[in-house]
């Protein structure tokens, strides 16, 4: 194993003995890939044909003149197929996996759109499919679990630990130390041992250089500022990627504020001050835990951005300075998501939907000679119970009881 | 010429007088403290001749469901890096065999590696098994072990190449840890022919003792190991003897092993 994979004092491969090899493997896989040119263009190929690359960008025109200021603009990563930039990642791991000739993957997820992209490209390739999946999120993402095992995935809910994101890795490297041989694990995002979280930056890369043409054929000009959410941070890594060597195009990375700053509350690791750097499921970085290294518990109203980590490029650029982090609060979360659906019709998942409250936030105190971009990671179909419930939508409420009724009915008559 | 730790002398010495070593796992902390201060003397009076203590983490990676959800109860009690080395120093001082910490990185980057390194040579543990940290990882872990005489521990497996145990072999002192197979603690292993051959590939590539562990919790596992390896790690089975039948089980279990 190579002593590679380091972004100033952050990344590595901190792994157990068994998976060595494994990661050998992988990474020359990778490399390969990237040294054959037919590899990119395969991969071009199939998110054309699959998905809908190159996805679109939005003017958002009544907002921009509603906030006044900056011209607010929106990466359609929505558009993808399976309704994330999920999409992007899993297809290019699936076509390295075909190349490493192995026919099972696994992966973990948060929110379901990871595990669902997996799902859906194990179904086209024709792999079987494990996702483990924290029980707390499997029951605030049912929709996502459903179409994950209509793929033919068997969904494994993890009830150890705090049942999120970060338990669902540590079981799905736990089957990883015992099927290596014919599996592959679909790492979701930026993060975990090299070469994922380069490898993962690699894939995602395609939204940042279509962003940035698109942009400069559409206005002649770069925005002055970038936003993109950040959970693992593969969506920002995507985005942010396209500008890094555009020294005057701010990158704003937004994290999940959640009920505020303090221990549990929140899931912001470089906009507040409660993260310390730790190595743990495989990486360096800043991750939110005790004095004693223990992981803490994390807030957020999305599942997606509720984590304890964050990509160790990204804790590099924090340091540098090239990225500035925010939180949002899930209330404004919330409010920026209603806002956006009400006067664009557009409906941003609650991940991107940080991404969107921060640039609102911003927008007005901007010129009208500046543009502004964001990255809609997702769209918000699979949170449809948490935005009714957040809304407190009186009809929903009506609807999922009259629903319920008709089940038991169902089931007594049964 | 290597330098033999003490830890590695006490494994020789001992070899001397029987011809397989045991070698028991606990988290510290799990149910409590005074439970584990309790099973380390009972395990101790039952015969065992080393013992790995479990710094418990709330991210442990390589470990099965058992060693899992003890690190997660320790961890829930309130369990310290603190009260674990204070727990550790009284455990060294009353038993006459050596003691281990098994942790996971995260524990002693959080500590500071030198500073847990000394504090390891000041209680009188004689060598860490760390399962996350690859030697290329290092560096600062191992020059301050090998400054302290005390032995890091690394890991073969089934999937470790003949030239990466001997770069293994190299970093460590006192004695490798082998895993019988694939896969996290506390599942059952197959004792074949086909795990005396990977034993004998072990043995060739390291001139340190060899231990084995994964799924050993029985009297018959123990005696296949003979005369194949020095030392037999049972790990999450008694941990699982004790949650079935309670703390006071243990001693008959462990009895059960070396008889």
């Amino acid at each position: 194993m190579k002593n590679s994979g380091y972004y100033s004092q952050f990344g590595g491969a901190f792994i157990p003995e068994i998976l060595v090899p494994t990661f050998d493997e992988l990474e020359s896989a990778y490399l390969a890939a990237r040294e054959d040119e037919s590899f990119w263009r395969e991969y071009l190929d199939l998110m054309s044909t699959y998905s809908c690359r190159a996805t679109p960008i939005t003017r958002l025109d009544n907002l921009s003149s509603q906030l006044g200021g900056a011209n607010i603009f929106v990466k359609r990563e929505d558009l993808n197929h399976t309704g994330a930039h999920k999409a992007n990642n899993v297809m290019g791991q699936g076509l390295l996996t075909r190349r490493m000739g192995k026919k099972r993957v696994i992966a973990e997820t948060g929110a379901g759109q990871h595990g669902v992209a997996t799902a859906t490209m194990a179904a086209k390739f024709g792999f079987d499919c494990t996702i483990y999946m924290g029980a707390h999120d499997v029951a605030r993402q049912r929709p996502n679990v459903f179409w994950m095992e209509q793929m033919g995935a068997t969904v494994v809910a993890v009830t150890e630990g705090s049942q999120t994101l970060k338990d669902a890795i540590n079981e799905a490297f736990r089957d990883w130390v015992s099927n290596m041989d014919d599996t592959h694990y679909v790492l979701g995002t930026a993060c975990g041992p090299h070469p994922f979280p380069e490898m993962v930056s690699w894939f995602q890369s395609i939204i940042g250089t279509e962003s940035r043409a698109q942009m400069l054929e559409r206005n002649d000009r770069l925005p002055a500022r970038v936003y993109a959410c950040v959970g693992g941070g593969s969506n920002a890594m995507g985005i942010f990627s396209g500008f890094i060597d555009d020294n005057d195009v701010e990158l704003v990375g937004v994290e999940a504020g959640g009920r505020g700053r303090g221990a549990g509350q929140h899931a912001a690791r470089l906009a507040y001050d409660d993260a310390t750097i730790g190595v743990a499921q495989g990486y360096k970085t800043y991750f939110l835990q005790d004095r004693d290294g223990q992981m803490q518990d994390t807030h957020s109203v999305s599942a997606g951005l509720d984590y304890v980590g964050v990509s160790p490029i990204l804790s590099s650029m924090h340091e540098s300075g090239r990225v500035r982090f925010e939180a949002a609060s899930d209330d404004d979360v919330v409010n920026a998501m209603q806002r956006t659906v009400r006067h664009e019709g557009l409906i941003p998942a609650l991940e991107s939907s940080h991404a969107f409250a921060q640039a609102y936030r911003e927008a007005p105190g901007m010129s009208a000679e500046e543009d502004i971009l964001i990255n809609m990671s997702g769209r918000a179909d699979k949170d449809i119970f948490t935005v009714a419930d957040a809304v407190d939508d009186p009809k929903w409420r009506e609807f999922i009881i009259d629903k319920a009724d008709a089940y038991k009915q169902e089931m007594g008559d049964a | 010429m290597r330098e033999q730790t003490t830890l590695e002398q006490s494994i020789r010495q001992a070899r001397d007088k029987k011809d397989i070593l045991l070698m028991t796992h606990i988290v510290l902390g799990y149910p409590s403290f005074d439970d584990s201060l309790r099973m380390v003397e009972d395990m101790v009076n039952a015969g065992v001749d080393l013992m790995e203590l479990q710094i418990p983490f709330s991210e442990p990676m390589a470990d099965g469901p058992v060693i899992l959800r003890a690190n997660a109860e320790a961890l829930k009690a309130g369990a310290t890096v603190e009260q674990s080395f204070k727990m550790a120093e009284r455990m060294t001082k009353e038993f006459d065999i050596p003691f281990l910490f098994m942790t996971y990185y995260n524990i002693l980057f959080c500590h500071g590696v030198s500073r847990f390194v000394d504090d390891c040579s000041r209680i009188g543990i004689q060598g860490c098994i760390v399962p996350d940290l690859p030697p290329a990882e290092g560096q600062e872990y191992l020059d301050a072990m090998h400054a302290a005489k005390l032995s890091p521990i690394h890991i073969f497996t089934p999937n470790t190449p003949a030239d990466r145990m001997r770069h293994l072999s190299d970093n460590s002192s006192g004695f490798i840890y082998t895993v019988a197979r694939k896969g996290v603690t506390g599942k059952d292993t197959a004792f074949s022919d086909e795990l005396s051959d990977y034993l004998a590939l072990c043995n060739s590539n390291t001139d340190l003792p060899l231990a084995v562990g994964f799924g050993v919790k029985s009297r018959e596992d123990i005696d296949f190991l003979r005369g194949k390896v020095d030392i037999a790690v049972v790990g999450s089975e008694s941990i699982r003897v004790m949650e079935q039948d309670g703390v006071g089980a243990v001693k008959g279990f462990i009895e059960t092993l070396v008889a």
